[in-house]
């Protein structure tokens, strides 16, 4: 136990120099995002074993087992005719980099923010500081991009280590697969920052949008094989726009400029909507 | 530097505070006392610059809060009422996030870290998680987190809610000693003897308004008499021996237990007592103190 004699040491060693001697209050608001996104990889420091060995062992799975596994099997039927003429593997790879960005920020947006507002209230004590509820969701932000870049970073070395990709597209591949991510993140930190409590609202999530969601994006079979009145599923999911896209750029699958230019817009669209809902109601909540 | 005009906080139909004036000066040690849901805590967020009013002027270091929120709070200390601590994250990384918000140096939060983790003896659980903490180590871990960025004003939401007698006396000691550095402190409390100790001058809220203001002496000579007689008849007898004694000091108060005579001498009210040939099973003078003022002000039952 410390004793009283080292309290009272540690009170007059110490010189109280004052927050208005101490705070400089225009650094601490240029740098807030930086202050919450350095906490929170802080938190996700103490799973990094876990992370790692997810993002590594799940491409080398999935790869093995759908990638060359089916694979071998439409290749050999042919199917590759269909898939513009490239093996199933590439044709696969891009829906699963973007996949694998959708997932990751699909983590970071939820239980996160639960945390944060509600189980352990650090929100809150973040707001009793110069930081903001913008400065939150833009740390978060931030973060979730730190990690995803990481995972995303393993995923993509695992793909080119099975020939899946290339390396000259690796580099646009990767932000294409990101800007899914963000894209996806946004709207699903906006939706989270409404949840007061969990109700196995996330795991609605995962079964009924993330898993739909993957099924119907062209992801495993071109969109337009699928018949025209599901197709729709394809145009509103991010995941196919940024699928889609990086098929353009991993192996310049045929596809007309404007659609390419609308992948980008759409995603984009999802960025300011959700940040601009997620803006307001993480302040709206902290102000209450 | 804290100035209060009409202030209220309206949640749906529900008015949490309802148009309070206050101020609170430099180095001064203000208290707000008041039963739970009286509006302590919202009044706290409001001045905390979080939680926006719904009504009335507030200024704090001369600043609105709805304007100037992130400047406020780069110089206040604030320690909620119920612990916000990062569970996940070790006992010395709460304190150094915490510093980094303000935007102090790697460098100057190193030392600060060990300073304040002393003051909240833990400096042998530095490295155990937030969450590994029993509930006395946490509340002390949430105050000392509250003065990594050296603050103007501490606010303190019923801080010693859960610590031991040692913790609470050298809290109290070290908030004196802060006092006497200038700093400003703001505290609600439901202990009478904490507010009499720290407290240069308080309000004692109910239901959102102020009931009384004024420092401790000043309330209990207000607001009760110098002193104070309990005498017990057993609680079958107390109600009507009330009655006969009814007459005794400024008032009486009859509880379950026992009864209670407000008076300026309460020895002399016993020798009247014991002249009528009334022999109560114990009898206590005792000095009125806070407790008195606030049973008084805000009644004995419990509203929740
Ligand atoms: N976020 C909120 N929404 C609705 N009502 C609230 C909220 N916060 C507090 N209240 C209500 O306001 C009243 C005052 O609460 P509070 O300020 O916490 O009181 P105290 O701190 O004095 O115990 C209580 O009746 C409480 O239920
Ligand atoms: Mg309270």
């Amino acid at each position: 136990m410390t004793s009283t004699a080292s309290i009272e040491k540690s009170v007059h060693s110490s010189k109280w120099q004052g927050s208005l001697n101490l705070v400089n209050v225009s650094r601490a608001r240029n740098l807030a995002w930086l202050h919450v996104a350095e906490a929170r990889i802080r938190n996700m420091l103490k799973w990094w074993t876990s992370i790692a060995a997810f993002s590594l062992g799940n491409p080398v799975l999935y790869l093995f087992s759908v990638g060359i596994g089916i694979g071998a099997l439409v290749d050999k039927n042919g199917g590759s005719a269909q898939l513009g003429g490239v093996s199933y593997l590439t044709f696969l790879a891009p829906a699963l980099l973007a996949s694998a960005a959708i997932q990751s920020f699909q983590e970071e947006m939820s239980f996160p923010i639960m945390e944060g507002f509600e189980w352990d209230k650090s929100f809150f004590a973040m707001n009793s500081t110069p930081i903001q509820g913008v400065d939150i969701v833009n740390g978060l932000l931030a973060s979730s991009t730190v990690k995803t870049v990481v995972t995303v970073g393993i995923y993509e070395s695992v793909l080119l280590g099975f020939g899946a990709i290339n390396v000259g597209v690796a580099l646009p591949m990767f932000l294409s697969a990101l800007l899914s991510g963000v894209a996806f993140g946004s709207v699903m930190m906006a939706i989270t920052s409404f949840i007061k409590q969990d109700d196995g609202f996330f795991a609605i999530v995962g079964r009924f949008i993330i898993a739909p969601m993957i099924m119907f994006s062209g992801t495993y079979y071109p969109l337009e094989s699928m018949p025209f009145y599901l197709q729709w599923a394809g145009w509103i999911s991010p995941l196919w726009h940024a699928t889609d896209l990086g098929r353009v750029i991993s192996y310049g699958s045929p596809q007309q400029s404007w659609v390419v230019i609308s992948h980008w817009v759409y995603l984009s669209i999802w960025i300011v909507v959700g940040l601009g809902l997620g803006y307001r109601q993480v302040s709206k909540r902290l102000a209450a | 530097m804290i100035f209060a005009r009409g202030l209220t906080k309206v949640y749906g139909d529900f008015i949490a505070v309802d148009g309070i004036d206050f101020e609170v000066r430099k180095g001064e040690a203000f208290g707000l006392l008041g039963p739970n849901g009286a509006g302590k805590s919202t009044t706290m967020k409001m001045i905390a610059s979080v939680s926006k009013r719904t009504g009335g002027d507030l200024t704090i270091l001369g600043l609105d809060p709805n304007k100037r929120g992130p400047e406020i709070r780069a110089h206040l200390g604030v320690v909620p009422q119920q612990d916000n601590l990062d569970r996940e994250l070790k006992v010395h990384e709460n304190l150094f996030v915490y510093g980094r918000f303000f935007g102090l140096s790697r460098k100057f939060l190193k030392n600060k870290v060990e300073e304040l983790l002393e003051f909240a003896q833990l400096t042998e659980k530095r490295n155990n998680k937030a969450e590994e903490l029993s509930g006395g180590m946490k509340r002390r871990l949430t105050i000392a987190r509250g003065l990594v960025n050296e603050p103007e004003i501490l606010m303190l939401d019923e801080p010693t809610t859960g610590l031991d007698p040692q913790a609470r006396h050298i809290l109290w000691d070290r908030l004196f000693r802060l006092k006497e550095q200038g700093v400003t402190l703001v505290i609600t409390t439901h202990y009478m003897d904490e507010a009499e100790q720290l407290c240069d001058r308080l309000i004692v809220m109910d239901k959102g308004k102020i009931m009384a203001e004024g420092s401790p002496a000043d309330l209990i000579k207000r607001y009760a008499s110098k002193e104070v007689l309990e005498v017990r008849f057993g609680s079958s007898r107390n109600i009507e021996i009330a009655e006969q004694i009814a007459h005794l000091g400024h008032r009486t108060e009859v509880l379950p237990d026992r009864i209670l005579i407000y008076s300026d001498n309460g020895d002399a009210d016993l020798q009247e007592i014991l002249k009528l040939g009334l022999e109560p099973v114990t009898s206590l003078v005792r000095r009125s103190s806070l407790e008195d003022v606030f049973l008084r002000l805000t009644g004995r039952t419990l509203v929740e």
